[in-house]
């Protein structure tokens, strides 16, 4: 098709970027929060930290399923190759977002089990981040294409690389997670998230290390987009950055500001997410097609915006009022039942 | 025996879409007929129907968060199974499907809460408002998923270049030949369903003896909206069935195992019907009926299906039974509900104890229509997935193989065999704990929640059992 006059997919790309990383940063801390909780000492505290996210842990899925039906609808191609790519983690990760979620209601419904359901939750919460960091990095080491289709299989996807993606996750949420308990929680239980956050952030270092090292290495288009001239001039800020934000996490995971850990967390996944979208733009389908070229027509793009444009905001609004409105330090019985 | 990953996939999708439907079955009308109870209340001031509406929040809750837990599951279906489809007509039914998930989402953060919790921190006015745009919410839900499903049934407004399917006209894509139909009848079955569900659960109320004001409310309620809303949907189904016969003449061909296009035909009531021998044994007729009720008169042509080359044609069998399965249900439904009023008008409705009974009996018989009904129209577009240009064998996923399949589908077998009848006793906890207090939902699921709960809540006998 010849180039349209008006083209949305500026746009949106924009609004997907935002909506993923709404979705890494707000169901990363809750999964890490998921995960955190069933290492606590004892069930006072447990409880405490289930009503830390309990009003607003479900609402941040939503972007999970914005995310979904927005590739479809602007970027069908991308959605019709890379779904496929990752059969197999896209079904754990959906399983276990289905027995997360049944598990956290039936946890207040059903007292008896509690034990029972804290665990699922839990077990959930794990398997769900490790098969989104395996996402991830299937996305980055790239798919076999064949015309228009995926034509690798449904176990490409599981490398040595998607694995370690797989881990680093689990410590990057388990850093935004413990983030989060900081500002939550107070006292012991405050202490004993900042020692979880110091675990959590050594292993991010260490993923993004590997991770930094190990792309370039594997795809030399990805070593050209950074290592050459003069790209190298305006990019070596990022590592830079990266590297202040992990000394700035480790400060403050010993400070007194109860919000700077979070903070930091979301910058240091902030610089991540960039120097992935550094390393792969302009491609949404690595490295095979182009943002442009897996775009739906600008008539559908358009069409959807029209709403989007709408509802976002409002959903978004809605979500900020949410979370006022539950500020302050979590207790065993404020909260949900 | 190889595995085939088409079949495996549809099989699949049938799992999914079947355990899902059965949720919006419940809550597109829960919601509507929650905003009745809120109007009735608003409008007499009566205090029973505040503890009818609040006993169906809470059962609306539970059922509205397992629906969005297994609704998330939906979309990345298109991806992971049928990606042929994503890529063929995304550009098509992509802004609808988008449409559906933000409109849910967008339901839920403006009013939802309100409707769960906001009972004693609204008006009472409000209150009902945010029942009535919940209600609204879900109806505009089903319009967008419907119209997705339309499109494919009876595509128009598109152009097809390079294969893939292009859109001209956003108003005609929306509102396609079978969409009209297809949206009355689905959101009236929904209602009937919910009708026979609080039908059942209120005669199970008076039966035990506990709660017998309010099951009296959910029994005349009931009645008085499924005595206008069985009726309705017999003649909207019927409609929808001259608009089949006009867009989607195999189908109903498929139906009626119709084999020889011919005028004056009989309606077969039963058959074994016989794909590759094209033919029925054992056929059960009724002469002329079959053109009475297809064309509307006694003489009128229907096209067979072997004016269809033999692989464009449905499996006949099972929309053949299915169907039948539908408008039995159908017919049991009407009987249910004119037995009713005629109890109602002589008086002593509520004193027959075989009647309360089959009241009970009959709580699943709108799903069981639903599913009839959706198995039909799906299994009965086949073996297409957009009608008549993209074949269901082109939409699935390439690189799959039958093994890959066949491990997703036990995964998602076990994960619903385990979540539904966990949910199933939860809400039959709800059902047997009555209507009698007027707390807040104690639990809900899926969803953001009002932030005004944070707030003092009312006095409240959370027991817990």
């Amino acid at each position: 098709m010849t180039e349209p006059a008006l083209s949305f997919v500026g746009v949106w790309t924009a609004l997907i970027a935002l909506g993923v990383f709404l979705y890494v940063l707000l169901d990363g801390f809750d999964l890490g929060v998921g995960m955190l909780h069933g290492f606590a000492h004892d069930a006072a505290d447990r409880e405490v930290i289930m009503n830390s996210i309990a009003p607003i842990w479900d609402g941040n899925e939503t972007w999970l399923v914005f995310c979904g039906v927005a590739l479809l609808a602007a970027f069908p191609l991308a959605f019709a190759i890379i779904i496929p790519a990752v059969y197999f983690p896209i079904l754990v990760m959906l399983i276990a977002l289905v027995f997360r979620g049944v598990a956290f209601e039936f946890r207040f419904a059903d007292r008896l089990r509690r034990a029972f359901w804290d665990r699922a939750f839990q077990v959930g919460s794990f398997v769900a981040v490790f098969a989104q960091g395996v996402v991830l990095g299937a996305f980055i080491q790239g798919f076999r294409v064949e015309g228009r289709v995926f034509s690798g299989t449904s176990v490409d996807f599981l490398t040595p690389f998607a694995i370690l993606t797989g881990l680093a996750l689990l410590f990057g949420y388990g850093l935004l997670g413990a983030g989060w308990l900081i500002i939550k929680t107070e006292g012991a239980l405050q202490d004993w998230a900042r020692r979880q956050g110091r675990i959590c952030l050594i292993g991010v270092v260490i993923g993004i290390a590997v991770v930094s090292l190990w792309t370039p290495l594997m795809e030399q288009r990805i070593a050209e987009r950074w290592f050459s001239l003069p790209q190298i001039l305006f990019l070596w800020p990022v590592p830079i950055a990266t590297l202040a934000g992990v000394v700035w996490e480790w400060r403050a995971l010993s400070g007194t500001v109860d919000a700077a850990p979070f903070i930091a967390a979301i910058l240091l996944f902030l610089l991540a997410y960039l120097g992935v979208a550094i390393s792969l733009w302009p491609m949404i389908v690595p490295y095979h097609f182009t943002l442009w070229q897996a775009a739906s027509p600008p008539s559908t793009q358009a069409f959807l915006l029209v709403g989007a444009l709408f509802l976002i905001p409002v959903i978004l609004m809605y979500s900020g009022w949410s979370y006022w409105v539950f500020r302050g330090k979590a207790s065993r019985d404020i909260g949900y039942h | 025996m190889t595995l085939d990953p088409l079949l495996l996939s549809r099989i699949q999708f049938a799992w999914v879409i079947g355990w899902h439907i059965l949720l919006p079955a419940f809550t597109v009308g829960a919601a509507s007929y929650i905003a009745l109870l809120e109007g009735l209340h608003l409008a007499t001031a009566r205090p029973v129907y505040l503890r009818v509406s609040n006993f169906w929040i809470r059962i609306f809750a539970v059922a509205f968060g397992m629906g969005v837990v297994t609704g998330i599951v939906m979309p990345f279906q298109f991806g992971t199974n049928w990606s042929g489809l994503s890529d063929t007509a995304g550009n098509i039914i992509g802004p609808s499907l988008a449409y559906e998930g933000l409109t849910a989402f967008f339901l839920e953060a403006a009013f939802l809460g309100v409707l769960l919790f906001g009972r004693t921190l609204v008006p009472p006015w409000a209150h009902f408002i945010a029942a009535a745009m919940v209600a609204l919410g879900a109806l505009f839900s089903s319009f967008w998923i419907l119209a997705a499903n339309s499109w494919m049934q009876t595509p128009v407004g598109y152009t097809i270049v390079n294969g893939r399917f292009y859109p001209m006209d956003w108003l005609q894509i929306i509102f396609s030949p079978s969409f009209p139909y297809r949206f009355a009848h689905t959101v009236v079955a929904f209602y009937v369903t919910t009708g026979f569900v609080v039908l059942g659960v209120g005669a199970y109320t008076i039966r035990r003896g506990l709660f017998p004001d309010e099951g009296r409310v959910m029994m005349t309620t009931a009645l008085s909206l499924l005595i206008v809303l069985v009726p309705l949907q017999m003649f909207i189904g019927d409609q929808h069935g001259l608009n089949t016969r006009r867009y989607q003449p195999a189908k109903l061909a498929g139906i009626e195992a119709l084999w020889n296009t011919g005028s004056e035909l009989p309606l077969t009531l039963f058959a074994l019907p016989d794909q590759s021998g094209e033919r029925n044994n054992y056929a059960i007729e009724v002469p002329h009926l079959g053109s009475l009720i297809l064309t509307h008169s006694l003489d009128g042509t229907v096209r067979g299906l072997k004016e269809f080359p033999a692989d464009q044609r449905p499996p006949v069998a099972i929309i053949f039974f299915t169907f039948r399965i539908m408008v039995g249900l159908a017919i049991l439904m009407l009987i249910q509900v004119v037995v009713g009023w005629w109890l109602r008008l002589r008086g002593g409705l509520f004193d027959r104890g075989w009647y309360l009974r089959a009241c009970q009996l009959a709580i699943p018989i709108g799903f069981l229509a639903v599913l009839a009904g959706w198995t039909t129209t799906e299994v009965g577009r086949q073996p297409w997935t957009v009608y008549g240009l993209l074949r269901t064998a082109k939409s699935v996923t390439p690189s799959l193989t039958g093994h890959d399949v066949l491990l997703s589908l036990l995964c998602y077998a076990i994960a619903y065999l385990f979540v539904y009848p966990t949910g199933v006793i939860f809400v039959l906890g709800l059902v047997r704990k009555g209507p009698g207090e007027t707390a807040p939902a104690p639990v809900e699921a899926g969803r953001p929640q009002m932030p005004v709960r944070r707030l003092p809540s009312p006095p409240q006998s959370e027991e817990v059992r």
